[in-house]
């Protein structure tokens, strides 16, 4: 028994082709509005950078879409299923600080977890789970430190754990949370890399992003967040410095 | 002193008894530690005491799986309340854990007194759940014992890789799809069950360390959680044994022997494990100091 309902391995082609449509979002913590009226659609295969200023509401807008958070108004589909339903096909790199990385682990022990989902109730991952989860470490460089307890870690290798570890997933939409943030070179090349290779595979990236100068680099799709959806499109067209400042107000221009 | 002791089949049968609360407490205590729930587990103990005596005073019997009975209900109301008040009001986490832990026990001495000026003797022995008397286990206390020990470890086998996922990412346990609520609720009520197992022979008092001490000890040697969950098992037997051993010996309340018993083993790992020992941190260089075993 899998832990979520769908029979699916594979998700349905959408036949709008879109991967994401959010209509009418409305996301409250205690009376505050975290996200309002959110429409929001993203199109089957892109890579999509979500920036916006502090408190955005971009991490909400990926738990909305985990099925994680209850909002107040809204409907959210996931190529073209409910979020519960849709688990299966989606993999979720948290922020690198959410967890306490003294956790006895080692670093094949957690990219081992992204099998997890695979395996439903019980079960034990098997060698071909340990197969895959090495080939998703070697994806992000991190082979020869499968063994290497977790603590030991730098804030980059602690970063590409968790890519590895969705890598590990297979899954056709990949929602990640600053993963830049903090990193080194190194780290930031790898997860670029991997950007590039799930685009080539047609999977639908989605990236929480604090770096304005890379967005136009990594990303050809993005998303102007400031608890409203401030704009949504290809980078060409929508990453203006009108948009900015409407986005961040007028230090936008400087950050450019 | 020769080893006759072990001869002796009651203490024989007492020792196993403490040795399985302390195995027991040392894998639960492990998740415990590692979801930062310890004092969850202290709170809760202290929250059992109104439920044994309510449970004695209600029916009017000391029959040990009915007091039991009631020292989990009330230790789980007390958890139940930690989180409602948690969730619902601008109360800290540490103050709602505190508030429970004093309301909860300050009402079970009070029930106690009230027990004890009873004219019957039936209330005799009761005062003795605060730091347990392992001497009081019987053949079918050490049985029923041994039976919930090994459906709590079934259960821990069973859903290992879950209850992992759920004490190193929560998020990505709910973002899996892992009912992250129900898992949450199920490793609570085994933590209870495990606190009610305990309360003879350690006491509500001391409880949370039979919890916390052989877990934290483990974590010092090890960097697997497999082993840590299997050393912590070991460091908890080991201290039922010892503490009760002691408390035969000395003719003191088995709850505080197997309490030091315990945070004897923490305190020596804390201080002398290889790596993480506080001793080698002083001439390891920085950095150096959280590197250990690969394993």
């Amino acid at each position: 028994m899998p832990f979520f309902p769908s029979v699916l391995h594979e998700p349905p082609t959408p036949v709008d082709g879109l991967a994401i449509e959010v209509a009418d979002l409305t996301v409250m913590y205690d009376e505050r509005p975290v996200l309002w009226d959110v429409d929001w659609q993203v199109p089957a295969g892109v890579r999509m950078a979500v920036v916006g200023p502090n408190g955005a509401g971009k991490t909400t807008l990926l738990r909305s879409i985990l099925g994680l958070v209850r909002p107040v108004t809204g409907s959210i589909t996931v190529f073209g299923r409910p979020p519960a339903e849709a688990r299966r096909w989606i993999a979720y790199v948290p922020q690198r600080t959410a967890v306490d990385w003294d956790f006895p682990a080692t670093v094949l022990d957690v990219v081992m977890m992204g099998r997890y989902g695979h395996l439903g109730w019980v079960r034990r991952p098997g060698a071909q789970d340990r197969e895959r989860a090495m080939e998703a470490l070697a994806q992000v460089g991190m082979a020869d430190l499968a063994h290497r307890q977790i603590g030991q870690l730098s804030a980059g290798q602690q970063q590409r754990v968790f890519v590895a570890r969705a890598l590990a997933q297979d899954a056709w939409l990949y929602l990640m949370d600053e993963p830049f943030a903090g990193v080194d070179a190194i780290t930031e090349q790898a997860i670029v890399e991997v950007l590039r290779g799930l685009k080539a595979a047609g999977r639908t990236v989605i990236v929480v992003h604090h770096d304005l100068q890379t967005v136009p680099l990594y990303f050809e799709w993005v998303t102007l967040l400031n608890v409203r959806c401030v704009a949504c499109g290809p980078v060409a067209t929508t990453f203006t410095a009108d948009s900015l400042r409407q986005t961040y107000g007028e230090r936008a221009i400087v950050a450019l | 002193m020769g080893f006759a002791f072990w001869l002796d089949p009651t203490f024989r049968l007492v020792a196993v008894g403490s040795a399985l609360i302390g195995a027991v407490g040392g894998v639960l205590g492990t998740f415990a530690l590692l979801r930062r729930q310890s004092l969850l587990g202290d709170a809760m103990s202290h929250a059992a005491l109104p439920g044994i005596v309510l449970a004695f005073l209600l029916v009017g019997s000391r029959d040990l799986p009915l007091l039991l009975a009631g020292a989990s209900l009330s230790a789980w109301l007390g958890a139940l309340l930690v989180v409602l008040i948690t969730h619902r009001s601008r109360i800290r986490p540490d103050a709602a854990l505190g508030l429970i832990l004093s309301v909860f026990f300050g009402f079970g001495i009070v029930l106690l007194t009230v027990a004890q000026r009873q004219p019957t003797a039936a209330q005799a022995g009761l005062e003795r759940f605060l730091f347990g008397q392992a001497a009081m286990m019987l053949q079918r206390d050490v049985e029923g014992i041994a039976l919930a020990t090994v459906l709590i470890l079934v259960v821990v086998l069973l859903l290992w890789k879950e209850f992992k996922a759920l004490a190193f990412d929560p998020a990505f346990a709910a973002a899996i799809g892992l009912p992250v609520m129900a898992l949450d609720v199920l490793l609570t009520t085994l933590i209870v069950l495990a606190i009610a197992l305990g309360l003879q022979a350690v006491g509500v008092v001391l409880m949370s360390a039979v919890l916390v001490a052989p877990a934290a000890a483990a974590r010092q040697w090890t960097h697997r959680l497999e082993r840590m969950v299997i050393l912590a098992g070991g460091f908890g037997a080991l201290s039922g044994v010892l503490g009760t051993l002691l408390s035969g010996w000395i003719g003191l309340p088995t709850g505080p022997m197997i309490a030091l018993c315990a945070s004897g083993i923490a305190l020596f790992s804390l201080l002398f494990a290889p790596r993480r020992g506080l001793v080698w941190a002083v001439q390891l260089p920085r950095g150096k100091r959280d590197a250990g075993p690969s394993g």
